[in-house]
């Protein structure tokens, strides 16, 4: 009876001792995150850890033990110099790991499908019920985000996330609002995250609430997360994107529903008004930005920001004809009106190489932080398309003889 | 001159391309100025630049060509090193509302600056030129199989590294991270010259290391002493097989990314744009394709070297040879798939994330047994502590520990609050320094007394060893902590005060790195000025097992006066074992290949096509492109490429041979 | 945990030789034909690269001309039957060269030059038409995967008629010698694997882009 309750006691402290060596006294937000996502994240880093110290320890003190032991001067040690084989150890040696990275690897399996980042989430703390319109555990379909909360506290709020160069921009559409550099959520209730980049590629990561995803142009990210605790935390960007990146950090704050509600008011009374033309304006390069609110956003932003077609008269990637499918007409697609203001063929407003440029237009040596004067007109297929998820997919070419697939 | 024709002549090569306002660059130019022209003149005044040209420049000798790759190694080893430590003096420094002394115009360069050269100009050559020196004399010949074109890649990596040391005095150097992903690496955010020193250092630098993987594969297959069958070939000829192999099946990879890109910048074209439906997830894709199996290409050779230093130190066969090779062969295959590992964060989906994440952890069995192989060779052995031993034994426990916290980052949920950290940036630290680095420490103090005749000194070695050893672990260390504080990498400056006492930690490591390097100079210069005491007359000062100690050191240029008949894996420690007996008699003249100036031409041509290139010169480009069509060309008129050692010449160095051995054994 | 004999089987009193005394000279260039088959097929990698670039973005019209609108195929497969017709002549060449007939050979040589350039202009004439039309490779990023893919196999056989060139007049100045044959062996593969790649770039990039 006491033995039992000693290892039980004993083994407790051993879960818990990593733990608290981890965190203790420390602001390892990593090993010490405030939202679920972060939690189940960070429980898997110390469970692989785990997994993997089993033969990680015994291996670097059996190097050291080896090397003291067979040093030259010690001649009680057994020598034998023509022992190079032996069918048991080498079972053993390719064995064990290999039973470890089987146990990893149904570990790696399940949880990448369960903390899929495009994943609804499965409940908002440790211990509270599943939500009803998760998507069963085992059943390891991608699918995305219905929106068909069944309950007040599992209908996520929705969150639009532009990166831009190099500040954040955050759309509420549900409140019509959007903040610059500062995000805010209520407490245990799922947030997604949309999101996209306007230029190059960044990535949005708030340590304490979830791992981080790239934001990248013409492309749409998801990110569900949760945050469990109320509190002010800090969020940034983690992929390099130019001279101002370092600066491009925001603060995340953890209110309660109350809370929340005076935070969309502030924004509400204090924003401007975010149309096109404030938002190409935003757009442009600067660093370290203040907190900047506004409180009517032009519907579909996020969408036009996505698809690179603010700019009032670009043609959006998702309208953008695809050849082939408009119909027989030969070369139609090419003077096609609308395209870059019917301006002709060639006119995209693409880059132009540096051999076709005239010497003055050529790029110099100085210091440079703003991005050329370009406009976009992009043609990937549909940005937030699942099928992008999917690397097998890339392109849906068309074999000859049958019916093409529709693009996105 | 009017404008216009500045502009024909110097494309956008202007006066203030130079970095003039830059007092740190300034300051190390002028360092530099003030070296070369104390080297150039110090050449000129002992007359060398003749033997300089004749006996190493234009020579064909593997094993020539072999140490002036450790020497371009070293030489920018300490350029990338000064890199590393300016980021930790900016990273230890840039707190509370200070931002460092580094622009970020200056700083971005310096980290990219740092991982390029570190990569492709430090661990490439460094594994390229021991491979070049050891393999050929491991399987009993004479030189590689296109002694030529070892000598053309070598001066091409070398014009790559001198298009990347140009860009630090004119111009400016990228600043989109040491892989340029696009679109930050576009014309359109990048139009500066930066991203194409980057482009052309690499694929100049990128013909010769192709080349040179195709050489030695040849060489591998084609030129092994009789009687060494595939499975009886040294661990280390079989790991620099499967490096080769890779560097043929990866490197074409990165030429046609990179061609893209350029074709990107310089015409117009819409590959990896935002818009015109490029598509920059390709470049994301087909880089790590090749980066990946990059990363094997540098630590297998390593993983090489370990082997033959385990099993000489212990003085006992290698365990587990015949898994120790598939092993090799299985890293070698699923080096190719696992390149999504590195942006698992990208948005792919879950099945597609867990597929390359299980494929990388499977990559550590093979990983793993090599390890307990080099245990169970220790197991039951003698082991003298040499520095080559000491070496590997601090590679076990390093790279052991970097393996973990690589497998740790092939799992994507974990990846997804690691990746990009300072967690990853020790990660691949620990790996690279404390598999790859450690190995070529190794190698160097193995080979050393093979290539020069006399040892390396232990004393500063030792210094060297631990100064290096101790100094990892607190530079990096401490990263792992900055990771898991939520720190992510190539950040200039830093809001919470309370990481700074980590930055300071390993800058203090870099500076303890620093001191290994320094020793590690000292030990050479103490080494070559103590070589008498040092000399080894046996030509095999560490009772090897392989076919490299059965010449004399330095070997002659011809390697083996007999080609040697291999019966055993250790086919010089069976050589011993038996009482073979050297033949002293029956000598014949030698036939080889000979020296040739093509590939420093042809480098020179190169380097200034690139510089044309990447200036808009157009003229000089042309010019150059012409010249290099018309060398090669050229070249191929000459049809005697080959020459004899007459058989005066090699009894003299082989009767040498057989007196030394005599006061030796007397 | 039994050694494994170290002398696999040798007897000891038998004496072992372990230098080769009695070698002979090696033959020049013996490793060249496996090299230059490794250096084709890294060649080939770079070629699968652009394959794949064109099979990624070759939707991505951004607007502009599809395959349909701008291929001729009459043209192109004129252009092909140009690159199969000069890669049998080399092989007549080839021929030629084992039965030691040096006049014969260069005469092929030079049918193989001419099918090339024939082949070159033709694909030069495609290009000039689908820039002066508009749809050049900064158009969209199909047409510059395009571009670049036939681009590319264009370059090579540039390369390879400098080449040809230069081996005409070398195998003028010294004759059939090994040498020489070795280099045309090497050509010879270099030509034939362009043909293989050009088959693919006919069927994958014309064909199927027609037949879209």
């Amino acid at each position: 009876m006491i033995v039992e309750k000693t290892v039980s006691r004993a083994k407790k402290w051993l879960a818990v001792l990593p733990l608290a060596l981890l965190t203790s006294g420390c602001n390892w937000v990593v090993m010490s995150p405030s939202g679920d996502i972060a939690v189940q994240q960070r429980d898997l880093v110390l469970i692989a850890t785990g997994l993997m110290l089993l033969i990680i320890v015994p291996v670097i003190i059996l190097t050291l033990l080896f090397a003291f032991r067979y040093r030259q001067s010690n001649k009680t040690a057994k020598y034998e110099p023509n022992w190079d084989h032996s069918v048991g150890l080498e079972l053993l040696i390719w064995g064990i790991p290999l039973l470890i990275i089987i146990a990893l690897g149904a570990l790696t399996w399940t949880s990448t499908h369960l903390l899929d980042p495009y994943r609804p989430l499965g409940r908002i703390k440790p211990d509270s019920p599943t939500l009803a319109n998760n998507v069963p555990v085992g059943n390891l379909v991608d699918k995305q985000q219905a929106g068909n909360g069944p309950n007040g506290a599992g209908k996520p709020l929705e969150v639009q996330v532009v990166a831009l160069d190099w500040k954040w921009l955050f759309i509420y559409p549900e409140y019509g609002i959007a903040t610059v550099n500062e995000l805010a959520a209520p407490v245990d209730r799922p947030i997604r995250f949309q999101m996209t980049s306007s230029s190059v590629m960044n990535a949005f990561y708030i340590p304490a609430l979830a791992g981080m995803i790239y934001t990248m142009p013409g492309m749409q990210t998801t990110l569900n997360a949760v945050i469990n605790k109320p509190g002010n935390y800090e969020g940034f960007s983690s992929n390099y994107s130019g001279a101002g990146f370092s600066g491009m950090r925001f603060r995340f704050h953890g209110v309660s529903d109350a809370g929340f509600d005076a935070w969309i008011n502030q924004v509400k009374q204090r924003g401007g008004g975010l149309n096109r033309a404030s938002y190409l304006q935003l757009e442009k390069p600067s660093e370290k930005v203040p907190v900047r609110y506004y409180n009517a956003v032009e519907a579909n932003m996020f969408k036009l920001v996505v698809e690179q077609c603010v700019q009032p008269g670009k043609v959006c990637m998702s309208q953008m004809m695809h050849g082939g499918k408009g119909g027989g007409d030969s070369h139609a697609g090419m003077a096609m009106p609308g395209v870059n203001g019917g301006k002709g063929p060639q006119d995209t407003g693409h880059p132009e190489g540096a051999l076709m440029k005239d010497a003055d237009e050529k790029g110099s040596g100085n210091h440079w932080t703003a991005p050329a004067d370009i406009k976009q007109d992009g043609a990937n297929s549909a940005p937030g398309s699942q099928s992008n998820r999917n690397h097998t997919m890339l392109t849906p070419s068309t074999m000859p003889g049958t019916r093409p697939v529709a693009n996105g | 001159m009017n404008d216009t024709l500045l502009k024909t002549i110097f494309g956008r090569l202007t006066l203030e391309s130079l970095p003039l306002h830059e007092p740190i660059v300034v300051a190390t130019f002028a360092m530099v100025a003030i070296g070369g022209l104390g080297l150039v003149a110090a050449l000129t005044y002992f007359k060398v630049w003749g033997y300089l040209w004749n006996e190493w420049f234009t020579s064909v000798d593997h094993k020539k060509i072999g140490i002036m790759y450790m020497i371009l190694a070293i030489v920018m080893l300490l350029r990338g090193f000064s890199d590393a430590i300016m980021m930790r003096a900016q990273q230890a420094m840039a707190f509370n509302g200070s931002e460092g002394y580094l622009t970020a115009h200056h700083y971005d360069q310096v980290f990219t600056a740092h991982g390029v050269i570190m990569i492709f100009f430090v661990a490439m050559p460094m594994v390229t030129g021991l491979m070049n020196y050891v393999v050929p004399l491991q399987i009993g010949a004479r030189d590689v199989s296109f002694p030529f074109l070892n000598n053309f890649s070598f001066w091409m990596t070398t014009a790559g590294a001198v298009i990347v040391m140009m860009s630090l005095f004119i111009g400016e150097f990228a600043r989109t991270g040491w892989l340029a992903m696009p679109p930050l690496s576009g014309l359109a955010y990048s139009p500066d010259v930066g991203v194409d020193y980057y482009i052309w250092a690499l694929q100049i630098a990128g013909i010769g290391t192709l080349l040179s993987g195709v050489n030695l594969v040849a060489t591998i297959v084609k030129m092994r002493a009789p009687g060494m069958t595939m499975m009886k070939m040294p661990i280390f000829t079989w790991t620099s097989l499967c490096t080769n192999i890779l560097i043929v099946a990866a490197f074409p990879v990165l030429t046609a990314v990179l061609a893209m890109l350029s074709l990107d910048r310089y015409i117009g074209t819409a590959f990896f744009t935002n818009d015109s439906g490029g598509n920059p997830m390709m470049y994301v894709n087909l880089i790590w394709i090749w980066g990946h199996p990059e990363v094997y290409i540098l630590v297998l050779p390593a993983f090489g070297i370990f082997s033959e230093v385990t099993s000489t130190f212990s003085g006992k066969r290698l365990f587990g040879y015949s898994s120790m090779v598939y092993a090799t062969l299985v890293i070698t295959i699923l080096a190719y798939l696992v390149w999504l590992h590195h942006f698992f964060t990208m948005g792919s989906g879950a099945s597609v994330n867990s597929f390359f994440g299980i494929t990388t952890m499977i990559i550590s069995i093979p990983t793993g047994a090599k390890i307990f192989n080099w245990l169970f060779t220790m197991y039951k052995g003698r082991i003298r502590f040499e520095l080559p031993m000491m070496w590997t034994i601090a590679f076990m426990v390093t790279f052991t520990i970097g393996g973990m916290t690589g497998v740790l980052l092939a799992v994507p949920p974990a990846d997804f609050v690691l990746h990009n950290s300072l967690f990853l940036v020790a990660h691949f630290h620990n790996v690279i320094i404390g598999g790859t680095l450690f190995g070529m420490f190794a190698g160097i103090n193995y080979w050393f007394p093979k290539a020069f005749g006399f040892k390396l000194d232990k004393k500063w070695g030792t210094v060297s060893f631990w100064c290096w050893v101790v100094g990892f672990y607190f530079a990096f260390m401490p990263l792992y902590v900055l990771g898991l504080m939520g720190v992510t990498r190539r950040m200039r400056y830093f809001d919470d005060p309370n990481l700074q006492i980590w930055f300071v930690i390993a800058a203090f490591g870099a500076a303890l790195i620093a001191a290994g390097i320094g020793a590690f100079l000292l030990q050479i210069f103490v080494s070559i000025r103590n070589r008498e005491a040092l000399a080894d007359h046996s030509g095999d000062p560490w009772n090897g097992r392989t076919l490299e100690w059965a010449t004399s050191s330095p070997p002659p240029e011809y390697n083996f006066a007999f080609t040697p008949i291999v019966h055993d894996l250790d086919a010089w420690y069976d050589m011993k074992d038996r009482k073979h007996e050297r033949p002293v008699t029956g000598f014949k003249s030698i036939h080889m290949p000979s020296g040739t100036g093509t590939g420093v031409v042809l480098a020179g041509l190169s380097v200034a096509f690139g510089f044309a290139m990447i200036w808009y010169i157009w003229w000089l480009a042309g010019l150059a492109l012409a010249g290099i069509f018309a060398t090669t060309i050229f070249h191929t008129f000459n049809y005697k490429r080959d020459f004899h050692i007459p058989v005066e010449d090699v009894i003299a160095s082989e009767d040498a041979r057989t007196r030394q051995l005599a006061t030796q054994g007397a | 945990m039994s050694a494994i004999p170290m002398k696999d089987g040798l007897n000891e009193t038998e004496k072992v030789s372990f230098y080769d005394i009695e070698e002979h000279e090696h033959p020049d260039g013996a490793s060249t034909m496996l090299g230059f088959w490794m250096y084709l097929m890294s060649d080939c990698l770079i070629f699968a690269v652009l394959f794949a670039a064109y099979a990624v973005l070759g939707n991505s019209y951004a607007g502009g001309p599809s395959p349909k609108e701008i291929f001729e195929l009459p043209l192109v497969a004129v252009n092909t039957a140009m690159l199969l017709f000069s890669s049998i002549t080399y092989g007549f060449a080839m021929l030629s060269m084992e039965e030691g007939r040096q006049r014969v050979m260069q005469m092929w040589l030079v049918f193989t030059g001419l099918f090339g350039l024939a082949f070159l202009s033709i694909e030069m004439y495609e290009f000039a038409n689908l820039i002066h039309e508009g749809a050049g490779p900064t158009r969209s990023a199909f047409l510059s995967s395009f571009f670049t893919l036939v681009g590319t196999h264009g370059l090579h056989v540039t390369m390879g008629l400098i080449w040809l060139v230069t081996l005409m007049v070398q195998v003028q100045k010294h004759g059939l010698i090994a040498a020489n044959k070795r280099r045309l062996m090497c050509l010879s593969m270099f030509w034939h694997f362009l043909d293989v790649i050009w088959i693919g770039v006919f069927t994958f990039v014309y064909l199927m882009g027609t037949l879209r």
